[in-house]
């Protein structure tokens, strides 16, 4: 028929606005971040920890921020797991369909809705005069700071996913562990856990992902030091602050090398949500 | 090839070595050849998986939805190969009812029995599409109880009346034949009497091909009947005869209860 | 001995449903917080100005706060801003997304089809000031030769197009298949089974889609950073430079003398966002 046929030419050429939107996305960033990767070499520049943008002596490396994006992320993963199981048990299994889970759910949501500069200003109000007072750091800057509140930001997308994994625990498992006398907490690890575990990875990972690219709040916090940081509380950069920090009026090489920190950043997310799809995959 | 069970003059549908396979070897029905009475009730019959519904969705060519089912032979509708016709000609000639009633769920029921023209930009004029509603409601005696809601979507009917309202979507085109795939297995049994007796009234206008998996109901209002068995015909012939004195043991076996 | 065992293991399971409650009050804390803090430090604020006049120089600012006085002026700029930038980014983004929707739901198995859904998942995971980059390579560089309105949108359309796809497809998924072949029965083309009946009856669905992909770009401030310089004006041009809400509070978060003005601007944006969700989870609810 030809109006089926013309329907679904129409149908496949729109979807291959988002195949060549993705290639645009790769191929733009590749081509305009190739000076940075000639003129330093690709792997020295990955690895290398200077960023110096005097006119002459420029020389750019992605270290500091990779380094900072791992410290932050991982951080921010480390902190947000606990909080997050534990509202998940809370909203799935201790308090299940009653009114204060579905409180707590909403409330959780909300957590989803606040934009991330919000968060920035929590941080910048809340955290960082706490951390200073407690002495830890002289201005309350870096990334224990950025960790705290990037763990809350990523929670509700750790939660999401292990809310409906938990509730969806067979309560014929759950039963027969319990005729054998077994403790609601040894139920939880002996039962729920392992039959929930793909699914509680997955939402962890998840949350990473999330973690790795987030800007705003990283941004206002982390302190804009374009170093390895030194320890848990001192400054740096992660590879999205430094772009949202040094992008707007970055030019020629240093332009080229905060858009290779860009490609590198977008490299890293999709591995890692890669990774988390895979583990699914592979346990479910 | 199977033989031709049973002989009819002047069919209105002829199936001629039929058959349908989901993939490459998964033969889900087997050369059927068989003749279909006019403006008659001809019931397929057979147990879970022999394909009744499988060669009932050929009739209406409902299967070119789907890639990955073939089908080979041939179909004749009045001597007139359905594959020669265009899907969307065919199909307006064939009505066909399903097992859960579907009723358009955004449409109300006005809107619903008049879908088949309205859907295909017919354009008719208020009096002509009242009229046919109207008759279409009246042929399946919902008309009565629903004219004061024309308006209304179709959700608050009950089941067996919402399956009336499929019926009365699929007349409204006055088709040739109406298929129907086990149109009563979702119902209560008093809705499930209305429509037995409905089909009963309905067959002086139309042919009627009808799936079923309830044998009873097939003895009650069946002319002819056809019992299939993992994707064959078995046999074919009156429903009387074939209930009082089967020629195959397999459908001998199927009606006693021995099996399905 | 038996004894001593069995009142351990009881004392460990009460202690973890401690820790557990303790923990999930921990986790929900900061939003009460957040929500305490922006509306007891923004609700002042908010009046009508806040609508309707332009955010004030820094000057103007600086003399009213020094003397105890609500700072003058609004955030309409931002809003407008952001309204035109949204509005051209949807207009973009939920056509391609919906077809494209409804190309993956009709095409469960096929390899080009699962390349697609592949390429939509991973594009979910980038990060948003990424877009921005693209946005800026794309559009600031290429098309408009500047910072402009349209570089915001494009951005924050790629960002829709994962969201509305997948609720798109998941929607189409849910309406039961003999709906579609009752239409088919009827002898109607494929393309008016899919404007009239499948479309229709997934409508929710596909407005709940829209609305979240919405409410997720509405907070954005990174990808808007590297496209739409701000503007002290209202601005309606698409080529130029504009204001956005989420831009001007990282502006005045970044200048000591208009920071007050953080907390309305936020508590804005927080309940723009926050009525969204929910406009979005009532029809979701209702028509299920």
């Amino acid at each position: 028929m030809k109006s089926e046929r013309i329907t679904k030419l129409v149908l496949r050429f729109t979807s291959f606005i988002i195949v060549l939107v993705f290639g645009g996305i790769v191929l733009s960033m590749i081509a305009d971040a190739i000076p940075a990767f000639k003129t330093f070499g690709f792997f020295n520049f990955i690895f290398s920890k200077e960023w110096n943008p005097t006119e002459g002596k420029e020389s750019y490396g992605a270290l500091p921020f990779v380094v900072g994006t791992i410290y932050t992320s991982f951080l921010a993963l480390l902190i947000c797991i606990p909080l997050a199981f534990s509202t998940s048990l809370f909203i799935a299994e201790y308090f299940n369909n009653t009114k204060i889970a579905s409180v707590l759910r909403t409330l959780v949501d909300l957590l989803a809705g606040v934009p991330s500069i919000v968060y920035g200003l929590w941080g910048f109000y809340a955290i960082r005069p706490l951390i200073t007072q407690l002495g830890y750091s002289d201005n309350g800057y870096g990334i224990f700071t950025s960790g705290i509140v990037l763990a809350i930001m990523i929670i509700p997308y750790a939660t999401s996913i292990s809310n409906e994994i938990i509730g969806m625990v067979p309560v014929e498992l759950k039963e027969a562990a319990y005729s054998l006398g077994a403790t609601r907490l040894e139920v939880i690890f002996n039962v729920i856990v392992p039959s929930a575990r793909s699914g509680l990875v997955a939402g962890y990972i998840l949350a990473l992902g999330r973690a790795l690219g987030e800007t705003m709040a990283v941004t206002m916090l982390i302190g804009n030091a374009n170093v390895i940081p030194h320890n848990l509380f001192g400054a740096g950069n992660t590879m999205a602050s430094v772009i949202a920090n040094q992008f707007g009026e970055a030019e020629g090489l240093k332009l080229s090398s905060l858009i290779a920190i860009g490609l590198l950043l977008f490299a890293v997310t999709a591995i890692v949500n890669w990774i988390g799809k895979f583990i699914v995959r592979r346990f479910s | 090839m199977e033989e031709n069970f049973l002989k009819i003059q002047n069919p209105v549908l002829s199936f001629k070595d039929l058959s349908v396979s989901y993939g490459k070897d998964n033969k889900a029905v087997k050369d059927v050849t068989a003749d279909v009475k006019r403006k008659a009730i001809t019931a397929i019959m057979g147990p879970s998986g022999c394909g009744k519904s499988t060669l009932l969705r050929a009739v209406n060519r409902m299967h070119e939805l789907y890639p990955n089912i073939n089908t080979s032979g041939d179909i004749l509708l009045n001597d007139e190969s359905i594959y020669k016709i265009s899907t969307t000609t065919l199909r307006r000639r064939i009505g066909m009812v399903f097992q859960r009633p579907n009723p358009f769920p955004t449409m109300s029921i006005y809107e619903n029995v008049i879908a088949g023209y309205s859907l295909n930009g017919s354009r008719l004029k208020n009096k002509e599409k009242d009229e046919i509603v109207e008759n279409s409601l009246r042929n399946v005696g919902l008309f009565d109880e629903v004219k004061d809601s024309l308006n209304k979507r179709g959700n608050f009917l009950s089941g067996g009346q919402q399956q009336r309202l499929c019926i009365a979507r699929a007349l409204a085109f006055k088709p040739d034949i109406i298929l129907m795939d086990e149109p009563t297995s979702a119902l209560d049994p008093l809705s499930t009497a209305k429509i037995e007796d409905l089909l009963v009234e309905l067959k002086s206008d139309y042919t009627i091909i009808l799936v079923t998996h309830n044998m009873s109901q097939a003895a009650r209002i069946s002319d002819n009947a056809m019992f299939m068995y993992l994707g064959e015909m078995i046999e074919y012939d009156k429903t009387k005869t074939m209930f009082t004195n089967p020629k195959d043991l397999r459908t001998e076996g199927y009606l006693t209860g021995k099996f399905g | 001995m038996m004894k001593e065992n069995y009142n351990w293991r009881d004392w460990k399971n009460k202690i973890f449903y401690g820790v557990v409650v303790l923990l999930s009050l921990i986790t929900i804390s900061p939003i009460i917080m957040i929500v305490y803090t922006l509306i007891s430090k923004g609700l002042k604020q908010i009046n009508f100005d806040f609508f309707l006049k332009v955010a004030p120089d820094p000057l103007q600012a600086m003399t009213a706060v020094s003397s105890h006085e609500i700072i003058p002026g609004g955030i309409a700029n931002g809003i407008l801003g952001t309204v035109v930038i949204v509005i051209v980014a949807a207009l973009m983004a939920v056509p391609i997304s919906i077809i494209t929707g409804i190309f993956l739901y009709e095409n469960q198995e096929s390899r080009y089809a699962n390349v697609v859904r592949n390429l939509t998942e991973i594009l979910q995971g980038v990060p948003s000031i990424v877009l921005g980059i693209i946005s800026y390579l794309w559009i600031v560089k290429g098309l408009t030769k500047g910072y402009s309105a349209f570089a915001g949108s494009v951005a924050l359309a790629i960002m829709m197009l994962p969201l509305i796809i997948r609720s798109t497809e998941e929607t189409m998924k849910m309406i039961p298949l003999s709906i579609k072949e009752a239409g088919a029965a009827l002898g109607v083309p494929y393309f008016k089974i899919m404007l009239k009946v499948m479309i229709p009856t997934g409508f929710s669905g596909l407005l709940t889609g829209i609305l979240l992909a919405i409410s997720r770009i509405l907070g954005e401030t990174a990808p808007l950073l590297l496209t739409i310089l701000g503007n002290t004006n209202i601005n309606l041009d698409l080529s130029k430079p504009t204001s956005a809400v989420p831009l001007q509070i990282w502006e005045f978060y970044n200048n000591p003398n208009m920071i007050d003005l953080v907390w309305s601007s936020s508590l804005f944006l927080m309940i723009l966002v926050l009525a969204l969700n929910l406009i979005a989870k009532r029809i979701s609810s209702r028509f299920n």
